[in-house]
Protein backbone atom coordinates (compact mmCIF):
# COMPACT_ATOMS: atom_id res chain seq x y z
CA UNK A 1 0.00 0.00 0.00
CA UNK A 2 2.44 2.19 0.72
CA UNK A 3 4.01 1.76 -2.91
CA UNK A 4 0.99 2.43 -4.59
CA UNK A 5 1.17 6.00 -3.07
CA UNK A 6 1.85 8.66 -5.08
CA UNK A 7 4.31 11.30 -3.49
CA UNK A 8 2.62 13.81 -1.49
CA UNK A 9 5.35 16.42 -1.66
CA UNK A 10 5.85 19.06 -4.53
CA UNK A 11 9.52 19.13 -5.94
CA UNK A 12 9.99 22.49 -4.14
CA UNK A 13 8.82 20.51 -0.86
CA UNK A 14 11.39 18.02 -1.33
CA UNK A 15 14.21 21.34 -1.67
CA UNK A 16 13.04 22.16 1.48
CA UNK A 17 12.62 19.29 3.38
CA UNK A 18 16.30 18.24 1.68
CA UNK A 19 18.10 21.78 2.90
CA UNK A 20 16.30 21.62 6.58
CA UNK A 21 17.65 17.87 6.73
CA UNK A 22 21.27 19.49 5.65
CA UNK A 23 21.03 21.98 8.52
CA UNK A 24 20.02 19.15 11.23
CA UNK A 25 23.02 16.84 9.87
CA UNK A 26 24.81 20.01 10.61
CA UNK A 27 23.62 21.08 13.71
CA UNK A 28 23.89 17.13 14.79
CA UNK A 29 27.27 16.27 13.22
CA UNK A 30 28.87 18.71 15.17
CA UNK A 31 27.30 17.98 18.60
CA UNK A 32 28.52 14.52 18.01
CA UNK A 33 32.05 15.24 15.84
CA UNK A 34 33.54 18.59 16.77
CA UNK A 35 34.40 19.00 20.27
CA UNK A 36 34.43 22.70 20.72
CA UNK A 37 32.69 24.95 23.42
CA UNK A 38 30.33 27.42 21.51
CA UNK A 39 31.38 30.09 24.66
CA UNK A 40 34.75 29.27 25.32
CA UNK A 41 36.93 32.50 24.23
CA UNK A 42 40.40 32.61 23.32
CA UNK A 43 40.74 36.33 22.48
CA UNK A 44 44.36 36.05 20.92
CA UNK A 45 42.87 33.91 17.92
CA UNK A 46 39.83 36.90 17.49
CA UNK A 47 38.86 37.33 14.12
CA UNK A 48 40.79 34.36 12.70
CA UNK A 49 40.31 33.51 9.29
CA UNK A 50 38.92 29.78 8.32
CA UNK A 51 41.29 26.77 8.97
CA UNK A 52 41.66 23.68 9.35
CA UNK A 53 41.06 23.93 12.97
CA UNK A 54 38.55 26.12 12.95
CA UNK A 55 37.15 25.55 9.59
CA UNK A 56 34.31 28.58 10.06
CA UNK A 57 36.89 31.17 12.10
CA UNK A 58 36.32 32.76 14.96
CA UNK A 59 34.51 35.92 16.30
CA UNK A 60 35.31 38.87 17.83
CA UNK A 61 36.34 36.91 21.42
CA UNK A 62 38.27 33.63 19.40
CA UNK A 63 35.09 31.84 19.84
CA UNK A 64 34.57 28.63 17.50
CA UNK A 65 31.93 30.17 14.63
CA UNK A 66 31.57 26.66 13.71
CA UNK A 67 30.45 25.33 17.10
CA UNK A 68 28.30 28.56 17.75
CA UNK A 69 26.70 28.11 14.37
CA UNK A 70 25.77 24.57 15.43
CA UNK A 71 24.40 25.72 18.39
CA UNK A 72 22.58 28.17 17.43
CA UNK A 73 21.04 25.95 14.67
CA UNK A 74 20.30 23.31 17.45
CA UNK A 75 18.27 26.11 19.77
CA UNK A 76 16.39 27.10 17.02
CA UNK A 77 15.64 23.16 15.94
CA UNK A 78 14.41 22.89 19.25
CA UNK A 79 12.33 26.09 20.21
CA UNK A 80 10.49 25.45 16.68
CA UNK A 81 9.75 21.95 17.24
CA UNK A 82 8.67 22.45 20.99
CA UNK A 83 6.44 25.44 20.77
CA UNK A 84 4.72 23.75 17.13
CA UNK A 85 4.33 20.61 18.92
CA UNK A 86 2.43 22.65 22.10
CA UNK A 87 0.52 25.06 19.84
CA UNK A 88 -0.50 22.10 17.37
CA UNK A 89 -1.87 19.89 20.30
CA UNK A 90 -3.12 22.68 21.77
CA UNK A 91 -5.04 24.04 18.85
CA UNK A 92 -6.61 20.99 16.94
CA UNK A 93 -7.83 19.45 20.56
CA UNK A 94 -9.56 22.78 21.62
CA UNK A 95 -10.53 22.95 17.84
CA UNK A 96 -11.88 19.92 17.48
CA UNK A 97 -13.56 20.56 21.48
CA UNK A 98 -15.03 24.05 20.38
CA UNK A 99 -16.59 22.46 17.08
CA UNK A 100 -17.90 19.13 18.96
CA UNK A 101 -19.48 21.03 21.82
CA UNK A 102 -20.63 24.03 20.67
CA UNK A 103 -22.62 26.51 23.14
CA UNK A 104 -20.43 27.62 26.05
CA UNK A 105 -16.91 26.06 25.37
CA UNK A 106 -17.25 27.74 21.90
CA UNK A 107 -17.76 30.77 23.08
CA UNK A 108 -14.99 30.57 25.86
CA UNK A 109 -12.26 29.52 23.57
CA UNK A 110 -13.43 32.18 20.70
CA UNK A 111 -12.86 34.50 23.63
CA UNK A 112 -9.57 33.66 24.41
CA UNK A 113 -8.67 33.09 20.92
CA UNK A 114 -9.84 37.01 19.84
CA UNK A 115 -8.06 38.39 22.96
CA UNK A 116 -4.94 36.49 21.95
CA UNK A 117 -5.27 38.11 17.97
CA UNK A 118 -6.32 41.39 19.29
CA UNK A 119 -2.43 41.75 20.15
CA UNK A 120 0.22 41.79 17.19
CA UNK A 121 2.41 38.23 18.28
CA UNK A 122 5.39 39.72 18.42
CA UNK A 123 4.19 42.11 21.17
CA UNK A 124 3.10 40.08 22.82
CA UNK A 125 6.37 37.78 22.66
CA UNK A 126 7.86 40.86 23.73
CA UNK A 127 5.82 41.92 27.05
CA UNK A 128 6.38 37.79 27.85
CA UNK A 129 10.32 38.68 27.47
CA UNK A 130 10.14 41.52 29.55
CA UNK A 131 8.55 39.51 32.20
CA UNK A 132 11.31 37.05 32.72
CA UNK A 133 14.54 38.24 30.30
CA UNK A 134 16.48 36.11 28.93
CA UNK A 135 14.26 32.96 29.64
CA UNK A 136 14.02 30.47 27.40
CA UNK A 137 10.84 28.76 28.93
CA UNK A 138 8.72 32.72 28.81
CA UNK A 139 10.03 32.98 25.25
CA UNK A 140 8.96 29.48 24.33
CA UNK A 141 5.19 29.61 25.87
CA UNK A 142 4.62 33.16 24.39
CA UNK A 143 5.51 31.50 20.74
CA UNK A 144 3.34 28.92 21.54
CA UNK A 145 0.36 31.00 22.84
CA UNK A 146 0.69 33.26 19.68
CA UNK A 147 1.50 30.08 17.16
CA UNK A 148 -1.66 27.54 18.60
CA UNK A 149 -4.34 30.14 17.71
CA UNK A 150 -4.27 29.62 13.74
CA UNK A 151 -4.47 25.44 14.27
CA UNK A 152 -7.88 26.74 16.78
CA UNK A 153 -9.43 29.01 13.86
CA UNK A 154 -8.54 26.34 10.83
CA UNK A 155 -9.25 23.55 12.81
CA UNK A 156 -12.69 24.67 14.38
CA UNK A 157 -13.85 25.39 11.30
CA UNK A 158 -13.39 22.67 9.14
CA UNK A 159 -14.08 20.15 11.99
CA UNK A 160 -17.83 22.12 12.19
CA UNK A 161 -18.93 21.01 8.68
CA UNK A 162 -17.13 17.42 9.22
CA UNK A 163 -18.91 16.82 11.87
CA UNK A 164 -22.34 18.09 10.57
CA UNK A 165 -22.13 15.60 7.97
CA UNK A 166 -23.54 12.45 6.65
CA UNK A 167 -20.43 10.03 7.21
CA UNK A 168 -20.09 11.65 11.04
CA UNK A 169 -23.70 11.04 11.84
CA UNK A 170 -23.42 7.25 10.02
CA UNK A 171 -20.52 6.27 12.10
CA UNK A 172 -22.74 7.76 15.38
CA UNK A 173 -25.28 5.98 14.71
CA UNK A 174 -23.47 2.75 14.56
CA UNK A 175 -22.02 3.16 17.70
CA UNK A 176 -18.14 4.31 16.96
CA UNK A 177 -16.70 6.40 19.95
CA UNK A 178 -15.88 9.56 19.60
CA UNK A 179 -11.54 8.85 19.36
CA UNK A 180 -12.56 6.80 15.97
CA UNK A 181 -14.50 9.79 14.58
CA UNK A 182 -11.96 12.16 15.55
CA UNK A 183 -8.92 9.29 13.89
CA UNK A 184 -11.21 8.68 10.51
CA UNK A 185 -13.14 11.65 9.86
CA UNK A 186 -11.79 14.54 11.64
CA UNK A 187 -8.03 14.19 11.11
CA UNK A 188 -7.63 12.76 7.45
CA UNK A 189 -9.53 16.19 6.65
CA UNK A 190 -6.98 18.80 8.56
CA UNK A 191 -4.21 16.39 7.85
CA UNK A 192 -2.32 18.58 5.07
CA UNK A 193 -3.50 21.80 6.24
CA UNK A 194 -1.94 21.33 9.91
CA UNK A 195 1.34 20.06 8.68
CA UNK A 196 1.38 23.05 6.27
CA UNK A 197 0.74 25.22 9.43
CA UNK A 198 2.93 23.61 11.66
CA UNK A 199 5.87 24.09 8.67
CA UNK A 200 4.95 27.71 8.94
CA UNK A 201 4.44 27.94 12.76
CA UNK A 202 7.78 26.86 12.85
CA UNK A 203 9.64 29.18 10.54
CA UNK A 204 7.45 32.04 12.59
CA UNK A 205 8.96 30.67 15.94
CA UNK A 206 12.78 30.78 14.43
CA UNK A 207 11.79 34.43 12.97
CA UNK A 208 10.82 35.51 16.57
CA UNK A 209 13.44 33.87 18.13
CA UNK A 210 15.89 36.08 16.57
CA UNK A 211 13.95 38.93 16.00
CA UNK A 212 13.46 39.17 20.15
CA UNK A 213 17.75 38.50 20.10
CA UNK A 214 17.90 41.07 17.32
CA UNK A 215 16.22 43.78 19.73
CA UNK A 216 18.70 42.35 22.43
CA UNK A 217 15.63 41.47 24.65
CA UNK A 218 15.65 37.87 24.18
CA UNK A 219 18.38 35.21 25.22
CA UNK A 220 21.23 36.87 26.82
CA UNK A 221 25.16 36.61 25.79
CA UNK A 222 26.75 34.55 25.67
CA UNK A 223 24.28 32.27 24.56
CA UNK A 224 24.63 31.23 20.46
CA UNK A 225 21.49 32.25 18.82
CA UNK A 226 21.37 33.19 15.35
CA UNK A 227 19.61 36.81 16.24
CA UNK A 228 21.71 37.63 18.88
CA UNK A 229 24.90 36.27 16.62
CA UNK A 230 24.53 38.68 14.21
CA UNK A 231 23.48 41.55 16.40
CA UNK A 232 26.50 41.12 18.17
CA UNK A 233 28.39 40.47 15.01
CA UNK A 234 27.66 43.75 12.85
CA UNK A 235 30.32 46.18 14.62
CA UNK A 236 32.97 44.36 12.81
CA UNK A 237 31.07 44.50 9.55
CA UNK A 238 33.85 45.81 8.24
CA UNK A 239 37.12 44.05 9.37
CA UNK A 240 35.40 41.03 9.31
CA UNK A 241 31.88 40.42 6.82
CA UNK A 242 32.37 37.16 6.45
CA UNK A 243 31.24 36.45 9.82
CA UNK A 244 28.60 38.50 9.84
CA UNK A 245 27.51 36.53 6.80
CA UNK A 246 27.48 33.18 8.35
CA UNK A 247 24.36 33.53 10.92
CA UNK A 248 22.56 35.52 8.02
CA UNK A 249 23.10 32.93 5.65
CA UNK A 250 22.11 30.21 8.27
CA UNK A 251 19.34 32.17 9.63
CA UNK A 252 17.60 32.27 5.83
CA UNK A 253 18.30 29.47 4.71
CA UNK A 254 16.34 27.62 7.63
CA UNK A 255 13.55 29.92 7.21
CA UNK A 256 13.44 29.30 3.51
CA UNK A 257 13.82 25.54 4.48
CA UNK A 258 10.66 25.48 6.76
CA UNK A 259 8.47 28.12 3.95
CA UNK A 260 9.17 26.22 0.71
CA UNK A 261 8.45 22.59 3.24
CA UNK A 262 5.02 24.80 3.95
CA UNK A 263 4.28 24.92 0.51
CA UNK A 264 2.03 27.31 -1.24
CA UNK A 265 -1.63 26.99 0.09
CA UNK A 266 -3.05 30.51 -1.17
CA UNK B 1 -20.45 49.59 8.82
CA UNK B 2 -21.85 49.56 12.33
CA UNK B 3 -21.10 45.90 12.63
CA UNK B 4 -17.71 46.11 11.13
CA UNK B 5 -17.10 49.80 13.96
CA UNK B 6 -18.35 47.44 16.81
CA UNK B 7 -16.22 44.24 15.99
CA UNK B 8 -13.03 46.22 15.95
CA UNK B 9 -14.15 47.94 18.96
CA UNK B 10 -14.31 45.23 21.00
CA UNK B 11 -11.49 44.34 19.28
CA UNK B 12 -9.20 47.35 20.97
CA UNK B 13 -10.98 46.62 24.47
CA UNK B 14 -9.50 43.24 24.26
CA UNK B 15 -6.22 44.36 23.58
CA UNK B 16 -6.33 46.91 26.02
CA UNK B 17 -7.06 44.62 29.00
CA UNK B 18 -4.61 42.01 27.83
CA UNK B 19 -1.74 44.53 27.69
CA UNK B 20 -2.91 45.79 30.95
CA UNK B 21 -2.78 42.93 32.29
CA UNK B 22 0.16 41.53 31.34
CA UNK B 23 2.13 44.63 32.35
CA UNK B 24 -0.03 44.50 35.58
CA UNK B 25 1.95 41.23 36.40
CA UNK B 26 5.25 42.33 35.17
CA UNK B 27 4.60 45.26 37.92
CA UNK B 28 4.28 42.43 40.33
CA UNK B 29 6.96 40.47 39.27
CA UNK B 30 9.23 43.00 39.96
CA UNK B 31 11.36 41.75 43.03
CA UNK B 32 10.23 43.41 46.55
CA UNK B 33 9.99 46.96 46.56
CA UNK B 34 12.03 47.62 44.22
CA UNK B 35 9.18 49.53 42.49
CA UNK B 36 8.92 52.36 44.73
CA UNK B 37 13.00 52.46 44.69
CA UNK B 38 12.18 52.70 40.62
CA UNK B 39 9.90 55.27 41.26
CA UNK B 40 11.38 57.29 43.90
CA UNK B 41 14.97 57.25 41.72
CA UNK B 42 12.48 58.68 38.53
CA UNK B 43 10.70 61.26 40.52
CA UNK B 44 13.95 62.56 42.57
CA UNK B 45 17.12 61.63 40.56
CA UNK B 46 18.91 58.71 41.06
CA UNK B 47 21.41 60.20 44.04
CA UNK B 48 18.62 61.60 45.79
CA UNK B 49 17.40 58.27 46.47
CA UNK B 50 16.75 56.84 50.28
CA UNK B 51 14.96 54.38 52.15
CA UNK B 52 12.47 57.26 53.21
CA UNK B 53 11.97 58.61 49.77
CA UNK B 54 10.80 55.30 48.70
CA UNK B 55 9.02 54.35 51.51
CA UNK B 56 7.03 58.14 51.14
CA UNK B 57 6.56 57.10 47.56
CA UNK B 58 4.90 53.20 48.28
CA UNK B 59 2.93 55.05 50.72
CA UNK B 60 1.62 57.53 47.97
CA UNK B 61 0.70 55.00 45.48
CA UNK B 62 -0.49 52.89 47.77
CA UNK B 63 1.40 49.99 46.57
CA UNK B 64 1.39 47.51 50.12
CA UNK B 65 -1.89 47.09 48.85
CA UNK B 66 -3.30 44.03 47.96
CA UNK B 67 -2.63 42.41 44.28
CA UNK B 68 -5.99 42.99 43.49
CA UNK B 69 -6.84 46.41 44.46
CA UNK B 70 -3.73 47.26 42.96
CA UNK B 71 -5.19 45.25 39.90
CA UNK B 72 -8.34 47.39 39.86
CA UNK B 73 -6.65 50.76 40.50
CA UNK B 74 -4.38 49.64 37.53
CA UNK B 75 -7.24 49.55 35.27
CA UNK B 76 -8.82 52.83 36.62
CA UNK B 77 -5.78 54.03 35.52
CA UNK B 78 -5.62 53.07 32.15
CA UNK B 79 -9.48 53.66 31.48
CA UNK B 80 -8.81 57.79 32.67
CA UNK B 81 -5.41 57.52 30.52
CA UNK B 82 -3.53 58.15 32.95
CA UNK B 83 -0.36 55.89 31.65
CA UNK B 84 2.00 57.32 34.21
CA UNK B 85 5.54 58.49 34.38
CA UNK B 86 8.59 57.02 32.37
CA UNK B 87 10.74 55.43 34.73
CA UNK B 88 13.48 55.89 32.63
CA UNK B 89 13.22 59.55 31.25
CA UNK B 90 11.01 60.47 34.32
CA UNK B 91 8.25 62.40 31.51
CA UNK B 92 5.04 61.54 30.95
CA UNK B 93 4.38 58.80 29.08
CA UNK B 94 1.94 60.19 27.03
CA UNK B 95 3.95 62.98 26.02
CA UNK B 96 6.12 60.73 25.00
CA UNK B 97 3.76 58.42 22.85
CA UNK B 98 2.92 61.45 20.77
CA UNK B 99 6.34 62.83 20.56
CA UNK B 100 6.90 58.64 18.86
CA UNK B 101 3.48 58.69 17.22
CA UNK B 102 4.33 60.57 14.91
CA UNK B 103 7.58 59.26 13.25
CA UNK B 104 5.61 55.83 13.42
CA UNK B 105 2.92 57.07 11.35
CA UNK B 106 5.43 58.77 8.98
CA UNK B 107 7.34 55.31 8.54
CA UNK B 108 4.03 53.20 8.67
CA UNK B 109 2.26 55.53 5.66
CA UNK B 110 5.66 55.42 3.51
CA UNK B 111 6.12 51.99 3.90
CA UNK B 112 2.61 50.71 2.65
CA UNK B 113 2.86 53.26 -0.35
CA UNK B 114 6.17 51.60 -1.21
CA UNK B 115 4.44 48.02 -1.12
CA UNK B 116 1.19 49.47 -3.24
CA UNK B 117 3.76 50.76 -5.48
CA UNK B 118 5.14 47.85 -5.86
CA UNK B 119 3.18 44.77 -5.44
CA UNK B 120 0.04 46.08 -7.98
CA UNK B 121 2.13 46.90 -11.06
CA UNK B 122 4.54 43.58 -10.43
CA UNK B 123 1.50 41.45 -9.62
CA UNK B 124 -0.61 42.33 -12.51
CA UNK B 125 2.16 41.90 -14.62
CA UNK B 126 2.78 38.05 -13.55
CA UNK B 127 -1.01 37.50 -13.62
CA UNK B 128 -1.46 38.42 -16.87
CA UNK B 129 1.74 36.59 -17.71
CA UNK B 130 1.16 33.70 -15.24
CA UNK B 131 3.44 31.07 -15.83
CA UNK B 132 5.68 32.85 -17.94
CA UNK B 133 9.40 33.85 -17.05
CA UNK B 134 8.21 37.32 -16.09
CA UNK B 135 5.76 35.21 -13.14
CA UNK B 136 8.59 32.65 -12.44
CA UNK B 137 11.33 35.38 -11.98
CA UNK B 138 9.43 37.62 -9.45
CA UNK B 139 8.41 33.91 -7.18
CA UNK B 140 11.64 33.00 -7.01
CA UNK B 141 12.18 36.87 -5.80
CA UNK B 142 9.47 37.07 -3.60
CA UNK B 143 10.23 33.94 -1.90
CA UNK B 144 13.90 34.99 -1.04
CA UNK B 145 12.91 37.97 0.20
CA UNK B 146 9.89 36.20 2.78
CA UNK B 147 13.11 34.08 3.54
CA UNK B 148 14.59 36.73 4.82
CA UNK B 149 13.79 38.12 8.43
CA UNK B 150 12.84 41.99 8.10
CA UNK B 151 15.51 43.24 10.08
CA UNK B 152 18.37 40.55 8.25
CA UNK B 153 16.48 42.68 5.12
CA UNK B 154 17.31 45.71 6.48
CA UNK B 155 20.53 45.21 6.96
CA UNK B 156 21.42 43.90 3.80
CA UNK B 157 19.64 46.96 1.88
CA UNK B 158 22.23 48.98 4.66
CA UNK B 159 24.78 47.18 3.11
CA UNK B 160 24.06 47.98 -0.77
CA UNK B 161 22.40 51.45 -0.43
CA UNK B 162 24.54 52.89 2.95
CA UNK B 163 27.77 51.65 3.40
CA UNK B 164 28.14 50.24 -0.58
CA UNK B 165 26.75 52.97 -2.18
CA UNK B 166 26.71 56.08 0.03
CA UNK B 167 23.80 56.73 -1.86
CA UNK B 168 21.42 56.85 1.71
CA UNK B 169 22.12 57.35 5.19
CA UNK B 170 22.57 54.52 7.40
CA UNK B 171 20.15 55.33 10.25
CA UNK B 172 18.68 58.50 11.63
CA UNK B 173 15.78 60.72 11.30
CA UNK B 174 16.22 64.29 10.94
CA UNK B 175 16.09 64.91 7.20
CA UNK B 176 13.38 63.48 4.54
CA UNK B 177 15.81 60.87 2.77
CA UNK B 178 16.35 59.00 6.57
CA UNK B 179 12.85 57.50 5.88
CA UNK B 180 13.63 55.86 2.70
CA UNK B 181 15.70 52.89 3.67
CA UNK B 182 13.48 51.52 6.55
CA UNK B 183 10.16 52.39 4.23
CA UNK B 184 11.73 50.43 1.62
CA UNK B 185 12.48 46.98 3.78
CA UNK B 186 9.27 47.28 5.09
CA UNK B 187 7.51 47.85 1.76
CA UNK B 188 9.48 45.48 0.22
CA UNK B 189 8.60 42.90 2.94
CA UNK B 190 5.35 43.46 2.75
CA UNK B 191 5.02 43.50 -1.20
CA UNK B 192 6.77 40.09 -1.25
CA UNK B 193 3.83 38.67 0.02
CA UNK B 194 1.43 40.91 -1.82
CA UNK B 195 2.25 40.42 -5.17
CA UNK B 196 1.36 36.91 -5.52
CA UNK B 197 -2.16 37.70 -4.16
CA UNK B 198 -2.52 39.70 -6.48
CA UNK B 199 -1.32 37.81 -8.68
CA UNK B 200 -3.45 34.89 -8.05
CA UNK B 201 -6.68 37.12 -7.69
CA UNK B 202 -5.39 38.47 -11.41
CA UNK B 203 -5.50 35.23 -12.42
CA UNK B 204 -8.97 33.99 -10.88
CA UNK B 205 -10.56 37.22 -12.23
CA UNK B 206 -9.14 36.62 -15.81
CA UNK B 207 -10.17 33.29 -16.58
CA UNK B 208 -13.80 34.14 -14.44
CA UNK B 209 -17.04 33.84 -16.69
CA UNK B 210 -17.76 37.35 -16.26
CA UNK B 211 -14.67 38.83 -17.33
CA UNK B 212 -14.90 36.30 -20.48
CA UNK B 213 -18.26 37.66 -20.88
CA UNK B 214 -16.41 41.75 -20.87
CA UNK B 215 -14.45 40.62 -23.81
CA UNK B 216 -16.83 38.68 -25.66
CA UNK B 217 -19.15 41.56 -25.97
CA UNK B 218 -16.79 43.91 -27.45
CA UNK B 219 -14.96 45.83 -24.69
CA UNK B 220 -11.42 46.69 -25.37
CA UNK B 221 -9.04 44.71 -23.12
CA UNK B 222 -7.82 48.16 -21.30
CA UNK B 223 -11.61 48.52 -20.95
CA UNK B 224 -12.49 45.11 -20.11
CA UNK B 225 -10.01 44.87 -17.03
CA UNK B 226 -10.84 48.91 -15.95
CA UNK B 227 -13.92 47.79 -15.72
CA UNK B 228 -14.40 44.43 -14.92
CA UNK B 229 -11.19 43.20 -13.47
CA UNK B 230 -9.80 45.63 -10.87
CA UNK B 231 -11.95 46.14 -8.76
CA UNK B 232 -12.46 42.31 -8.44
CA UNK B 233 -8.52 42.01 -7.92
CA UNK B 234 -8.57 44.46 -5.20
CA UNK B 235 -11.02 42.90 -3.03
CA UNK B 236 -9.72 39.94 -2.24
CA UNK B 237 -6.01 41.58 -1.86
CA UNK B 238 -7.19 44.25 0.33
CA UNK B 239 -8.86 41.62 2.62
CA UNK B 240 -5.63 39.26 2.52
CA UNK B 241 -3.51 42.53 3.52
CA UNK B 242 -5.92 42.72 6.46
CA UNK B 243 -4.45 39.49 7.61
CA UNK B 244 -0.82 40.47 6.24
CA UNK B 245 -0.97 43.79 8.43
CA UNK B 246 0.25 41.96 11.28
CA UNK B 247 3.67 42.21 9.63
CA UNK B 248 3.65 45.76 9.37
CA UNK B 249 2.98 46.46 13.25
CA UNK B 250 5.92 43.40 13.99
CA UNK B 251 7.68 44.75 11.21
CA UNK B 252 7.57 48.51 12.64
CA UNK B 253 8.80 47.51 15.84
CA UNK B 254 11.71 45.58 14.42
CA UNK B 255 12.60 48.18 11.66
CA UNK B 256 12.39 51.29 13.99
CA UNK B 257 14.84 49.27 16.27
CA UNK B 258 17.28 49.12 13.66
CA UNK B 259 17.34 51.98 12.03
CA UNK B 260 17.11 54.08 15.50
CA UNK B 261 14.02 56.02 13.77
CA UNK B 262 12.24 57.27 17.31
CA UNK B 263 9.18 55.76 16.78
CA UNK B 264 6.72 53.84 18.74
CA UNK B 265 8.13 50.17 18.13
CA UNK B 266 11.95 51.86 18.58
CA UNK B 267 10.24 53.11 22.49
CA UNK B 268 9.00 49.51 22.99
CA UNK B 269 11.72 47.81 22.75
CA UNK B 270 13.78 49.92 24.13
CA UNK B 271 11.18 49.60 27.41
CA UNK B 272 11.52 46.01 27.33
CA UNK B 273 15.23 45.84 28.02
CA UNK B 274 14.69 48.95 30.58
CA UNK B 275 11.98 47.23 31.74
CA UNK B 276 10.54 50.62 31.68
CA UNK B 277 6.73 49.40 32.97
CA UNK B 278 4.89 52.57 32.12
CA UNK B 279 6.19 52.98 29.04
CA UNK B 280 6.29 49.66 28.26
CA UNK B 281 2.29 49.48 28.85
CA UNK B 282 1.78 52.97 26.67
CA UNK B 283 4.09 51.65 23.72
CA UNK B 284 1.97 48.26 23.50
CA UNK B 285 -0.39 49.77 23.88
CA UNK B 286 -0.29 52.24 21.08
CA UNK B 287 1.09 49.40 18.97
CA UNK B 288 -2.01 47.64 19.64
CA UNK B 289 -4.75 50.28 19.08
CA UNK B 290 -2.28 51.00 15.35
CA UNK B 291 -2.99 47.42 14.24
CA UNK B 292 -6.86 47.75 15.47
CA UNK B 293 -6.60 50.89 13.33
CA UNK B 294 -5.24 49.39 10.10
CA UNK B 295 -7.51 46.30 10.36
CA UNK B 296 -10.76 48.96 10.57
CA UNK B 297 -9.35 50.87 7.69
CA UNK B 298 -8.95 47.43 5.55
CA UNK B 299 -12.08 46.67 6.58
CA UNK B 300 -13.82 49.89 5.45
CA UNK B 301 -12.06 50.08 2.31
CA UNK B 302 -13.29 46.30 1.79
CA UNK B 303 -16.62 47.43 2.62
CA UNK B 304 -16.58 49.95 0.31
CA UNK B 305 -15.17 48.56 -3.14
CA UNK B 306 -17.55 45.60 -2.72
CA UNK B 307 -20.94 46.51 -2.86
CA UNK B 308 -22.05 42.94 -1.79
CA UNK B 309 -21.24 43.42 1.88
CA UNK B 310 -23.06 46.34 2.04
CA UNK B 311 -26.87 43.77 1.80
CA UNK B 312 -27.83 42.92 4.97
Amino acid sequence: MMLSRKNPFSTWQCIGLALLLCLLIFAVGEWLLYHASPTAQHLSESFQTPNSAAPLGKDQFGRDMLARLAAALRLSFLLALLSVFSAAILGVSAGICAAWRGGWVDSLLNFIVNTVLALPGLVLVLLFAAIVPGSFAMLYVAISLVLWVEYFRLVRAVSKTVINGAPVQASRLFGFGRWYIVKRHIWPAIRANVLSLAAFGAATSIIMLSSVGFVYVGLKPPTAELGLMIVELFPYYSDAPWLLAQPLIVLALLVLGFQLLAGSRS
Amino acid sequence: MKHILWRRAWQALLMAWSVATLTFILLRSLPGNDMAYRIAAGRYGDDAVSAAAAQAVSQELQLQQSAWLQYGHWLADLLTLNLGNSLVTGAPVVDELSHQLGYTLVLAAAAILVAVLLAIPLGLWSGFKAGGTVDNGILVGSVLVRAQPVFTLGLLLIFMFALGLGWLPVAGFREPQYVVLPALTLGLSLAAIANRVVRNSTVQVLNSAYYEFAQLKGLSPTRAFWRHGLRNVLVPTLAFMGIQLIGLVEGVIMIESLFAWPGIGHGLSHAVFARDIPMLQGTALVMGLLFVLVNTLVDISCYWLDPRSREP
